[in-house]
């Protein structure tokens, strides 16, 4: 199973800024082994992100997106204890939820 | 002819400080990449994961590792870390954090040491190793170094980490001292910190375990050694080896008052 995010939620004024860590190998799909042989790609294809259960962004991730990645993105609204959600799915059918409070 | 003298001298400065000038703006380039990525350092992944790793019930005995004593007393991890390697009674060796942490894992968990240490980098018992050793490293973050010297022992692994870090040797004939006994050297845009003396807050042995973007692994001090003696075309040392534990000691007491920023980030 895939290893958790690490979210941060951090309201200011009428604007919650989010940033996400995830942990995935992110695999292009471009690289090659030590014996020659293309290894395959494996990488994030959907991620969303929900505030109290309402959907709040959603994109596309091909394999151009780091080892690892970081992303971070401000929703409207949004106050101190509020829920933010962000999943995401590979294109080998893992996904990941994870949940964090707003501060 | 003083006149003359004096254009020389100032010529000799303006050679000097060119080459000066262009290597700053590249490295405040640097700097800024560095803080650009300091925000959503993946080594939080690590060290999240090393923080369940030490509550978590694991091994043959089925035990975490909270009785772990890492130099201040079974579980006391805070400021442990700015103070490793050091002497432990129990088992009669001077030890760094990761041979430390071998220790606890075999007595504690019954995990075998040689599945770390015949291990690859990054992969099992090894990879879990390292994610220990970045939570407890970050849970001294911004504390100074202050290695113990007090016994024997410790202090015989200093001179023989000193000693290790000037000997020449591999095809290159190269010594750690090569690249690391002098101020002001770099490698490609990598400044690398004189370690013969003290590089200050956040350098050098203060630095890591560091993760690094441009492969993506997160590095312990362990790894960051075996790397240097690779680049030098020396054979690698075995892991957690003394050898590895007296440079350690010799990086350690040399970087005394300096800060800790573990985890690190690096390019």
């Amino acid at each position: 199973m895939a290893d958790p995010m690490r979210i941060r939620a951090q309201a200011s004024g009428d604007k919650t800024t989010v940033r996400v860590l995830m942990a995935h190998e992110m695999e292009s799909g471009q690289r090659k082994d030590s014996s020659g042989k293309l290894i395959p790609a494996w990488h994030i294809t959907d991620v969303t992100a929900s505030l109290n259960g309402k959907q709040v962004f959603s994109c596309e991730w091909g394999p151009a997106v780091s080892k690892n990645p970081f992303l971070q993105f401000v929703i409207k609204g949004g106050k101190a204890g509020d829920k933010v959600s962000v999943s995401w799915k590979d294109n080998k059918g893992d996904s990941r939820t994870d949940e964090a409070t707003v501060s | 002819m003083q006149a003359r003298a004096l254009c020389l001298a100032a010529l000799g400065v303006l050679a000097a400080s060119t080459p000066a000038l262009a290597q700053k703006t590249s490295t405040q380039a640097i700097e800024e990449y560095r803080e650009m990525l300091q925000d959503g350092n993946p080594a939080d992944l690590y060290e999240m994961k090393g923080a369940e790793l030490w509550t978590k019930k694991r091994g043959p005995k089925g035990a975490s590792l909270e009785k772990c004593d890492l130099g201040k007393g079974p579980g006391v991890v805070k400021g442990a870390f700015v103070e490793l390697p050091r002497y432990f009674a129990d088992t009669g060796k001077v030890q760094d954090l990761e041979s430390r942490l071998l220790t606890c894992m075999s007595t504690l968990q019954g995990i075998d040491p040689k599945e770390v240490i015949d291990g690859k980098w990054g992969k099992g018992e090894r990879a879990n190793v390292t994610a220990l050793a970045t939570w407890i490293g970050s849970e001294s973050k911004g504390m100074p170094f202050n290695l113990p010297q007090s016994n024997a022992k410790e202090r015989v692994m200093y001179e023989v980490g000193k000693r290790l870090f000037f000997m020449r040797g591999g095809s290159h004939d190269f010594s750690c001292a090569s690249c690391h006994g002098e101020d002001g050297k770099r490698i490609r845009l990598q400044d690398l910190p004189r370690l013969s003396g003290n590089p200050g807050d956040g350098v050098g042995f203060a630095a890591w375990p560091a993760y690094r973007v441009s492969n993506g692994q997160m590095w312990s001090m362990q790894h960051r050694l075996n790397d240097c003696y690779r680049q030098q075309r020396f054979p690698e040392p075995g892991y957690a080896s003394d050898a590895t534990v007296a440079l350690g000691v010799y990086l350690g007491v040399n970087a005394k008052g300096s800060k800790s920023i573990v985890p690190a980030i690096k390019r």
